[in-house]
Parts: structure tokens; sequence; C-alpha cells
């Protein structure tokens, strides 16, 4: 009964992330069958991404960019309009449903619906800013200074609808005598809510910081649908990517990309369960 | 004195029936203020597709694409259907998405079983494989999983590649793994929440391991199973990176990796696609219209216990 579904799950996921390990230390490039066989090369791929490829540094920028952008800016936005949500005003319906709809799109989807909005010469923006078609026209997803934070706006998009329904959930499920409790103390609406509501919340509050966490590490569909990963939207996961198809083919390299951003993962993943899993393990 | 105070508190502070707070005027100014600006702005994306989607391109041309003038069709619609693979793509994912869901929850469904009715010397462990497998990013397994699947013969008769690449079942079975862990998390803890005595009571009328798993625990475990087939739909359907990886031939892309090629094939017209991004967005938008409460409860299920 546990059978079949554990052998998926190691064939499947726990062996290939140990095989990525293993290859990033191996000189393979097309192929593990290639002429000449493949052999154990030490750690010359990790020296040859941190010193002679140039996109990796600006890849590791980036997500770290990514993540920020969603711990400051959308995660916080999220929190905000669920709390205006919550007082139960009359109409709140309807600009749930407005917020809840990205989130039932893919990211590669958001990509395309926000090229109609940045294209420089039919996009929405420069057709307002009257630039559209002109020289004075501005390429959001096509000028490297600008097209990551372009990125990340498209990506907030459906990110703060997201969090916006956990946090919803989450503060209906906060006991409402402690409200009354704060209230009846004589604590404003902001205080009650930063020092009673908020840290009442602390189970979502741990699952939002972890979703926050693994989608900057995950971000990959938008950018690879915006310009395959190139060109100021350099990811790391993008990077594995571009070492796995295509004329660039390097497997040995690709692993080593990999290995890096199963590394940095394995930091959250490992403090999540550690403390959901916790209470069990005694 | 003191019941003046309460008096006091009472008026400023009622709690109404859903238990939140009756909020002073101010700050019902600002929410209806900031909730509506940020709405405003979160739906103009969608409105700006589907209006750019109903004019055709010689008019958008014409009169720019931020304008009132010309016509309102829907022949970018059969335009993007008959010239962008469509169909193809519909179906494609149709055959991808309902049996990965179905295998998702009916692998998930017994692990969970397994580990939450009976204590077992592993039971932790492999909850904790499950769970931190659907954390991890897609693209650290992508090498290893496409040198397996290339190098896993299969008859030409099932697979004209000789392998799983360039397959369903390969992309069928790269999502279910991916899958599998969360809904193994989710049904484990609405499984454990069920009383033990039913198991017992099973036993004694000498009902098997596998009966109890069928006709108790699952029954019950119906709005698990509900809400999670809704939110395994849409994100299986979502899914970009599997058929990427392993699909090289066009007319066998999903929906969601098959728009990879919309510009391509539409030459930047942007009116064709706004079209298919529209049409690719519609399953969704009717999930989203009928199953919503479902959809909510799934993502919410995970994320109840901390």
């Amino acid at each position: 009964m546990v059978g079949i579904p554990a052998l998926f799950e190691l064939v499947l996921v726990w062996l290939p992330a140990l095989l990525s390990v293993g290859l990033s230390f191996t000189n393979a490039r097309l192929d593990i069958s290639q002429p000449g066989g493949v052999h154990f090369v030490g750690t010359s791929n990790y020296r040859f991404i941190a010193q002679s490829y140039p996109p990796f540094v600006p890849a590791i920028e980036h997500n770290v960019i990514w993540l920020l952008f969603l711990t400051f800016i959308a995660t916080p936005l999220g929190l905000l309009i669920a709390v205006l949500l919550d007082f139960n005003l009359r109409g709140s319906w309807i600009y749930q449903s407005v917020f809840f709809i990205p989130v039932m799109l893919s990211l590669a989807l958001v990509g395309i619906i926000w090229q109609l909005m940045y294209s420089s010469d039919s996009g929405l923006i420069n057709s307002v800013l009257g630039t559209a078609g002109k020289p004075g026209a501005i390429d959001w997803f096509g000028n490297s200074q600008i097209n990551l934070w372009a990125a990340l706006v498209a990506t907030s998009w459906k990110h703060v609808g997201y969090i916006m329904i956990l946090y919803l959930a989450g503060l209906k499920g906060v006991d409402p005598t402690l409200k009354e409790a704060a209230a009846i103390d004589g604590a404003s609406a902001v205080q009650t809510f930063f020092r009673v509501v908020f840290p009442a919340m602390r189970p979502i509050n741990i699952i939002v910081v972890v979703i926050t966490v693994i989608e900057a590490l995950r971000a990959f569909d938008i950018v690879y649908i915006i310009n395959r990963g190139t060109n100021g939207l350099e990811l790391v996961s993008a990077l594995v990517v571009q070492n796995l198809v295509g004329e660039g083919t390097n497997i040995g390299v690709g692993a080593a990309l990999a290995t890096v951003l199963l590394i940095v993962s394995l930091v959250p993943i490992t403090i999540y369960l550690g403390r959901t899993f916790r209470k069990e393990m005694r | 004195m003191s019941n003046a105070v309460a008096t006091k508190t009472r008026n400023a502070d009622k709690v109404n029936a859903n238990g939140s707070r009756i909020i002073s005027s101010r700050t019902r100014v600002f929410s209806y203020v900031f909730l509506t600006i940020t709405a405003v702005l979160w739906i103009i994306p969608l409105l700006w597709t589907l209006y750019t989607s109903l004019r055709p391109e010689a008019d958008t041309n014409k009169y720019g694409y931020l304008s009132t003038g010309g016509a309102f069709n829907f022949a970018n619609f059969s335009q993007a259907w008959t010239q962008g693979l469509f169909a193809h793509y519909f179906v494609n994912s149709a055959i991808i998405t309902i049996p990965a869901v179905i295998i998702t929850l009916f692998l998930a469904s017994m692990v969970a079983f397994a580990v939450s009715r009976y204590t077992w010397k592993f039971n932790i462990t492999l909850l904790i494989l499950f769970t931190a497998g659907n954390l991890l990013p897609a693209q650290i397994l992508a090498a290893p999983l496409f040198q397996m699947y290339k190098h896993f013969p299969l008859p030409l008769s099932i697979s004209d590649s000789g392998s799983l690449l360039n397959t369903y079942y390969g992309v069928i079975i790269a999502n279910v793994a991916f899958q599998v862990g969360f809904c193994t998390f989710v049904l484990s803890n609405y499984m454990k929440a069920l009383p033990a005595e039913l198991g017992e009571a099973a036993r004694v009328d000498g009902a098997g391991v596998f009966r109890q798993y069928w006709q108790i625990i699952m029954p019950l475990s119906r709005p698990a199973l509900a809400a999670l087939a809704t939110l395994e739909f849409i994100w299986i359907y979502n899914d970009f990176f599997w058929a990427l990886l392993f699909i090289q031939s066009g007319d066998r892309l999903p929906i969601t990796t098959g728009i990879n090629n919309l510009n391509g094939v539409f030459a930047q017209n942007y009116n064709l696609i706004a079209a298919g991004a529209i049409m690719t967005a519609v399953p969704t938008l009717v999930i989203y219209l009928v199953l919503q409460k479902q959809f909510v409860a799934g993502l919410t299920l995970g994320s109840s216990k901390g």
C-alpha cells in the first residue's frame, strides 16, 4: 500500500535530486552515455560557474531581489488586503473575487497577459503615456535595467491574491474574544492587530513565509516565457534549464547550478519541517 | 464609575455577529478607497486583454490600441483556434491533467491512510520525505530525470521515441511524483482527525486493511479529496515546466506550455495573442466560478496545521 507511492517518490524525486549532486562532479555534457564515458572531474564545474560563467552572479542577485520584493512588498500587501476585507464591508466579495482571479492563472499566462500591458508598440502603459510605437517608448520586458522589476510586478499580481486567501482563512480562525478583550483594555485597532491578532496567526505566518521563500527560489515560468531568463532576467532555475537544452547543453554545469539551488532550498524546507514534525518526533 | 466606562467601551467596540469589530468611519472610508483603487488596478490587465482580443488587428493599427474605434467581434478567437493548434493543446491538457489528478489522489490517499491510521516505525520519515519532495524547485530534478526518461526503453508501439521522452506518460508521471507529497501531507492530517474507534469497529467486524481504506476512510475523507482534486486540477493544468522539458513535438504540448509558442506563431499580432490568452484562462475561470469554495478549502487545508 505504501510501497508503490514511496517508490514513485524516491525514484522520481529524491533519486534525481541526489543524481544532480553526483552529476555536478562529472564532465557529462550532452548525455550520460557520451563517447569516452563520464568521468569524475572534482569541483571544476563549481569553479567554472563561480569564476567564468557571467550570468551566475546576476542570477543569484536576482533571486535575492525576488525574495526581498515578495517578502517586503507583495506579501504585506496581501496581508493588508485580507485585513481590510475581514472588516466585512458591504460588497467585499466583489473585491475578493478581483484579487482571487489571477491566483487561478498559470505564471506563464500571467507573463503573456502582462506582455500586452508592457509592450512598447501596443501595450496599455505605453499607450496611456502616449509613447506607444514611438522612439520614447519604454520596453518594460526588453530593457535589462527595468525588466526584473516589471516581471516582479507581474508575479506579484498573482502572489498578492494567494497570500490574501491564506490570511483571510487565518483571520477567520482567530478567536474573536481575543479582539474583544484587547478592545476592552483600550487597545486601538492597529494595536490590536499587531499585538494580538498577528501573533495569534503564527501557524499561518510560518506557512506564508515558507511559501514566499519557496516561490522566490522556484520562480521560472514567467522569466522563461519573457526571454528564457536572459538579458536582465537571469535566475538560477533558468540557468539550470539553459544548460540542459539546445546548443550550449552541458549537464555537468547544469547539475552544479541545480545543486546550488538544492542546498539553498533545503534551508527553509528543513526549518519548516523541523517545526511541523517536532511534536511527533518525540 | 466602572459601570460608565464599561458602557462606553461597549458602545465604541461593538462586535458583530461574525466576530469582526464594527470599525470607525475613518477606517471604513480608508478601506473602501484603498480596496477600490487596488481592485481597479488589479482588474485592468484582464479587461485590457479581453478588450484587445475582441478587436481586429487592422482596426487597432488604424486607431491605436487605446481607442474605441472599429469593429468588435470574435474573429481573433476563431483565427487563433485554427491557426494556433488550440484544439490539440486543450485535448493534450485533458489527457495529461485528468489521469494525473486521479493517480495523485489515489497514491497519496494510500500513504496517508497507512501513516495516519497505523503506528509504524518509519511513519514520520516517510511523511517528511513526501512533504519535502513537494517543496523542491522542479529544476533541481531536471537533468537526471531527463536522462532517466531518455534511457528508459519503451516499445515503439506505445512510444514513438522508444523512451519516455516526448510522451504523455512521461509528463503525467512527473506531475504525479511532484504533487503526491502535498496531497499526502494534507490527507494524512485529515485522516488523523477521524476517530480511531472507526478502525477498531471495522476490525471487530472482520474488515481487512484494504476494505477499511476503501469503504470507511475514503468515503469519510470526501471533503478533503474534493478540495484537493480541484486544487490539483488547477496546478497540473497550470504546469509549464514538465511538458517544456520532456515534450519535443509541438502538437503534443498541453495548453500552458503551448502558449510559449504564441508569440512565434502569431508573429507579434497582439490581438491574436490576447484571444489565445483568454481561451487559455477559460477552463480555470470556469472552475473558479463553480468550485471556488473547494479551491480555497484545498489551499487552506494545507496550511491549517503549522
